[in-house]
């Protein structure tokens, strides 16, 4: 055999074995959750029992509802923060104290999440001790994950401001548009996309995260990671098998969806361009 | 009146506008916490409740900084070792993602133009779903009743379970796992850029492709080493769930100990004083990982 050909074999057993193991957990998960015995590795036969068993499961479902709420409110905090960060960052190139935000805006990238969660758990109760409020609950979750949210944000606002033409909003002006018309009618459309990935992706992490949650939950208020943390300290559970293939299935179809949506608007958008030029050449 | 009625528009003109609303946001949640922590970390616990740093009770002030969690830090050995050991496995970490990743980026680089877009996506699609149900997934195939020593038995490779769950092989594995995008990411991005005309020069020039390798493609992608390792170093110090979920009691990791600190013990200026110290540690890879990001940017 050739070199060539040895080689060829080589790299492509290697990139194999990277994504069996990359695939590996997730494969198991979703095979094991239809396993109808209770001992999570001996497979006995196909059965739906642990997804009965979700549905009767009331702390998991009432959880899985607080998350959502939680994700949803703060990914759209994160992203209207988000981007007035990188708006500030990115029109504005100097000011007094750029260094300082561009910093303030990457710590909480950086920082591991204990330490971002004990330092604002830290910082409420001082206010709770000064003003009374707030009490640990919804609030002072949603504000942990807006937090961790903005700075992602910032980053996928910031990275479509870089690529887009200051010129339309120039035009824009020149044509007599007042500021906000211009961000309403030319900024707001193209970034858009950008608007829309970050919201996915902060609610994404705020659906994900336990470490923050646990340190800035109150009393009656458990996330669903923060319940699936507990539970599968305690051991291994069949239930938590069936949430987690609900959670893919849905994560799955939603991420197909999104990326035929943006391939389906790249198209369009070029097709309208076609048009604009066939129209101005006539 | 007039330098008043000029403040106020100043103050609501768009640009202050736009920079005030983030400065606000991020002093009050990210600048300000670090501060307050910084502050417990030099009190001590009366009670339930942290000392006062200033004391007004003769009239002024009165400032009393309490070293004592630090002095107990840097003199508890229990503690300089778990911060060795979360560094000695974030080290360890990063290493076999390098050894792992940097191959797999490079091929991925050399892959067909068309297949590219969606083994990228492949390399992604993981992120979207749970982490801590990917880790918890490790738990059924690490244990000593899991999947794979129930596999190897079937297989009568082995005759009793090999014990690899709460040891620092089953930390490593989740460790890496968690974080090999990270590193083939960047490192991907940098790759795929390399102009492939000087290896071809070097070819021509009759070097052979393992020394072409090393003298031109390393040092080409110095940055995204740099960035990938950065990316993976920088979290897998401070890294809680991971240690909690697979290694056991007996691996140490300074997350835990904070946790612990914090959530059992209840001290909190000792939970604040191992965060301010495990800041400073951050302080240095972040430093390395800003300053070639920004020489990237510069080219």
């Amino acid at each position: 055999m050739s070199q060539a050909t040895n080689n060829k074999i080589f790299s492509n057993l290697w990139m194999v074995v990277v994504y069996l193991f990359l695939y590996l957990p997730i494969l198991t998960l979703v095979v094991y959750s239809f396993n109808d015995s209770k001992l999570i590795s001996t497979w006995t036969h196909a059965s739906l029992r642990w997804y009965e068993a979700l549905i009767k499961d009331d702390d998991l479902i009432s959880a899985v509802l607080l998350s959502l709420k939680i994700a949803g409110i703060s990914a759209l905090m994160s992203v209207f923060f988000g981007t007035f960060t990188a708006f500030a960052l990115n029109r504005y190139k100097r000011f007094k104290g750029r260094t300082l935000l561009s910093s303030m805006a990457s710590m909480p990238l950086v920082m591991p999440d204990v330490i971002v969660g004990l330092s604002l758990l830290l910082m409420i109760i001082s206010v709770q001790h000064w003003l009374g409020f707030p009490d640990k609950g919804l609030f002072t979750i949603l504000l942990g994950h807006a937090l961790l949210g903005t700075a992602y944000a910032t980053v996928v606002v910031t990275s479509r401001l870089r690529e887009m033409d200051g010129r339309l909003d120039e035009a824009a002006m020149d044509l007599g548009c007042k500021p906000w018309q211009v961000f309403h009618l030319v900024t707001f459309p193209l970034l858009l996309p950008a608007l829309v990935s970050a919201f996915l992706l902060t609610f994404t992490l705020s659906f994900d995260d336990v470490v923050l949650s646990s340190f800035l939950s109150g009393p009656g208020y458990s996330t669903m990671p923060m319940v699936i943390f507990s539970r599968a300290r305690l051991g291994l559970n069949p239930t938590i098998n069936a949430v987690a293939t609900v959670t893919i299935v849905v994560v799955t179809c939603a991420v197909i969806a999104s990326s035929f949506y943006t391939s389906h608007q790249a198209r369009k958008r070029k097709r309208e361009e076609a048009q604009a030029y066939s129209d101005s050449n006539k | 009146m007039a330098t008043k009625q000029g403040f106020f528009s100043r103050l609501f003109d768009g640009k202050h506008a736009v920079i005030s609303i983030p400065y606000f946001w991020f002093i009050m949640l990210a600048a300000i916490p670090i501060l307050i922590i910084l502050k417990i970390s030099l009190s001590e616990m009366q009670g339930t409740s942290v000392s006062n740093m200033i004391d007004w009770s003769n009239g002024w002030p009165k400032l009393t900084l309490n070293f004592s969690s630090y002095q107990f830090i840097f003199s508890d050995s229990l503690y300089l070792k778990t911060y060795l050991s979360s560094i000695q496995y974030a080290l360890l970490t990063t290493l076999i993602c390098l050894v792992i990743g940097y191959p797999f980026a490079y091929f991925m680089a050399r892959s067909p133009k068309h297949l590219q877009p969606m083994l990228l996506m492949l390399i992604m699609l993981p992120f979207w779903t749970s982490f801590l149900l990917r880790i918890y997934a490790w738990k059924t195939l690490l244990e000593n009743n899991g999947i794979i020593n129930n596999a190897l038995m079937s297989l009568g490779v082995i005759d009793t379970p090999i014990a690899m769950m709460n040891t620092s092989f089953s930390l490593m594995v989740g460790m890496v796992y968690s974080y090999l995008p990270f590193m083939i990411l960047p490192l991907y991005a940098n790759l795929s850029k390399l102009d492939i005309r000087y290896l071809e020069a070097a070819a021509d020039l009759g070097t052979s492709p393992f020394k072409a390798f090393w003298l031109i493609t390393v040092p080409l992608s110095k940055a995204g080493i740099i960035a990938g390792s950065m990316l993976v170093f920088i979290p897998t110090i401070g890294e809680y769930v991971i240690p909690e979920l697979l290694g056991g009691s007996s691996t140490l990791m300074i997350g835990r100990v904070l946790w612990n600190e914090f959530f059992s013990n209840n001290d909190w200026p000792m939970a604040s004083a191992v965060a301010v110290v495990m800041i400073l540690l951050i302080l240095v890879p972040m430093a390395i990982y800003n300053k070639s990001q920004a020489e990237a940017e510069a080219k």
